[in-house]
């Protein structure tokens, strides 16, 4: 008996609890416009939205007040999928510090290793070989348009075109088939690392690639016919979850998202790294700022991924794949039946890693969320003081309030699913 | 030979005395930032304009950013903790506290970045927030508050976001050991009995 008052008493604290830290956040909730004044005795509700909800892709909570069917306001709650990845990242070394980032974004795993990858590299001073440049820029194109046809199953899914769940898995599972051929695994992949990547592209991989990109813009193709110009799509999308360039800028979003109000920022054009300034292809933005525009954004960012992924196919130059400094790269395997210094050398390498000098320093990509970042800080050891991962989702994730603000509980759904959160970099 | 080199060596420590161990700052927003905020100091970081400034200047560095520099966005802000550091990198000019306070700018206008760390005492580790100035940060300070206990004076929503609210303790300073779960497999006699079991 006693048991069951509490349990009633919990369940009703936890709800004043939550309507007062969305009083609380009244003023923080950064809106277009102010917040409507409340009129009569105020008849509004607050939900809870999640974390336990199809919508919210993995563990989001949305704390919404609702007057009758529309959101007056509303606030992502996160936090449900803390596992402690940056304290995590202080304990493994250089060498370890990979497998940790590629589970933040497991959409798209292979930007977050380029970027830890890339900013330990820069910590360290080394010039990664032009191959390994090549073929991270492949497998990161690879990478976005599985995390591009991952969207658009979900978003369909989650707007009620059912079919797209399934049109749009079979593209990003041929995607991860190819992803698997070259890295060995489907997901966290684990391949870019310090120094280059793990190993050289297999035998056939241009025939696999090339394959792939045929089948995926057939898929494209499908997808544009199926939604693009579809009454019900455009009904739900158009004119849904807007956002303008100035709230995206003030709020730190990036990406698609930002693409689509009208601001052409991506990061491979504007401060280009590994090759992106050597293979052509375009930036896609739109100028409503609404679901259907970020839609539209990822459909055409598969295309331009696709034109990249076949440039890397023709232009990918010969020669080694990882650095040649004795320092940071193991011996190769037959070395180490050969000889026991090497298998010293193998051993310390991947039980005590390399040392990095004293400094700090940000690198940046651009994932297909939008700007990741790493911040790196080095005492001098094998592991680093702080490794901190500027996750684009944590910040997109911030627009959710404005762009939900006076619509419909329908329209949150369509808004958190445009927004392509990934939780595993949310709360890392 | 030996004499007029050593005078104008004698000149040129003697301008190094009147503004001592300060680089000169190669990026023109860090050489505004430094010319106008006392104390700021530049420093290099593997070719990244960085600036060194006091604390209490961080909302009055973040709104000349913005207003003056084009700065739109600040990208991030963390906080490093250097409690247990085999090594440091010394800044000439700055003096070392435990706790580091990181922010990154970006001017998308520009074209350029820039990065501002403050340094933060364990014994007062109140800062000024950036969040009147660029409200994205919002999480992002909440994050630096509840895994590190630094406290944003003026956030409007100062509260924990990735640990459960009653969570005691900052999980990321270097004093805050990881916990750890024992494992407890089928035949053990029950969970957490203790070693005598």
């Amino acid at each position: 008996m006693n048991e069951v008052v509490n349990e009633t008493e919990r369940l009703s604290r936890q709800t004043d609890e939550g309507a007062q830290e969305l009083k609380a956040s009244h003023e923080l909730v950064v809106t277009g416009t102010v917040w409507p004044e409340l009129e009569g005795d105020g008849e509004t509700m607050i939900i809870n939205m999640g974390p336990q909800h199809p919508s919210t892709h993995g563990v989001l909570r949305v704390m919404m007040e609702l007057d009758g069917e529309t959101v007056v306001r509303a606030k992502p709650v996160i936090g449900y999928l803390h596992t402690g990845m940056e304290k995590t990242g202080e304990q493994l070394t250089y060498v370890q510090g990979c497998t940790n980032v590629t589970r933040m974004d497991y959409a798209s795993p292979i930007a977050n290793e380029i970027v830890f990858s890339m900013a330990v590299e820069q910590l360290l001073d080394v010039e990664v070989p032009e191959r390994s440049i090549w073929i991270r820029m492949m497998l990161a194109e690879l990478s976005r348009m599985a995390s591009h046809l991952l969207f658009q199953a979900s978003n369909g899914m989650d707007i009620g075109a059912v079919s797209m769940m399934l049109y749009g898995w079979r593209e990003r599972e041929e995607t991860l088939r190819v992803l698997e051929m070259i890295t060995g695994l489907r997901m966290n992949h684990n391949f870019v690392r310090p120094g280059g990547v793990a190993a050289d592209l297999p035998d056939g991989w241009q025939h696999a690639v090339l394959e792939l990109c045929d089948k995926v813009e057939v898929g494209i193709g499908d997808y544009d016919t199926l939604l693009t110009g579809n009454p019900i799509w455009i009904e739900r999308t158009v004119g849904v979850g807007v956002i303008t360039t100035e709230q995206a800028l003030a709020l730190g979003v990036s990406g698609p998202i930002l693409r689509s109000t009208g601001f052409a920022w991506d990061l491979r054009k504007a401060q280009p790294y590994l090759a992106y300034d050597k293979v052509d292809f375009d930036v896609i933005y739109t100028q409503n700022g609404d679901c259907f525009d970020r839609y539209r954004i990822r459909l055409t960012e598969i295309a331009e991924s696709i034109k990249i992924v076949r440039q890397c196919v023709e232009m990918m130059p010969p020669g080694d794949y990882r650095v040649q400094d004795k320092k940071i790269t193991p011996p190769p395997r037959e070395r180490i039946d050969q000889s026991m210094e090497a298998l010293i050398h193998h051993f310390k390498l991947f039980t005590e890693g390399f040392r990095v000098p004293a400094g700090e320093t940000y690198v940046s990509v651009e994932s297909p969320r939008g700007e990741v970042g790493c911040y790196i800080v080095s005492d001098g050891t094998g592991k680093p003081t702080r490794m901190h991962v500027r996750a684009p989702s944590f910040y997109n994730l911030q627009s959710m309030g404005p762009m939900m603000e006076d619509r419909l509980v329908a329209d949150a759904v369509a808004v958190i699913s445009s927004v392509d959160p990934i939780l595993g970099e949310v709360d890392r | 030979m030996a004499e007029p080199t050593a005078v104008v060596d004698e000149g040129a420590s003697e301008e190094f005395h009147e503004r001592p161990d300060k680089p000169v700052p190669t990026d023109e927003v860090a050489a505004a930032l430094v010319a106008k905020f006392e104390g700021s100091i530049f420093h290099d970081s593997h070719g990244q304009p960085v600036v060194y400034a006091d604390r209490s200047q961080m909302a009055d560095i973040a709104t000349y950013l913005r207003d003056e520099e084009q700065f739109t966005t600040c990208l991030d802000v963390t906080a490093v903790d250097h409690l247990t550091d085999a090594e440091r990198m010394a800044v000439p000019g700055v003096a070392p506290e435990r706790f580091e306070l990181v922010a990154n700018f970006i001017s998308h206008a520009r074209n350029r970045r820039i990065r501002v760390i403050a340094q933060v005492p364990v014994s007062d580790t109140t800062v000024p927030s950036l969040t009147p100035v660029y409200a994205g940060v919002n999480f992002a300070e909440r994050e630096v508050f509840d895994l590190f206990g630094i406290v944003f004076v003026g956030h409007p929503d100062l509260t924990r976001i990735l640990m459960p609210d009653d969570w005691s303790g900052y999980p990321l300073r270097k004093d805050d050991a990881p916990a750890r779960v024992p494992v407890t497999f089928k035949e053990d006699p029950g969970p957490r009995v203790g070693g005598a079991a």
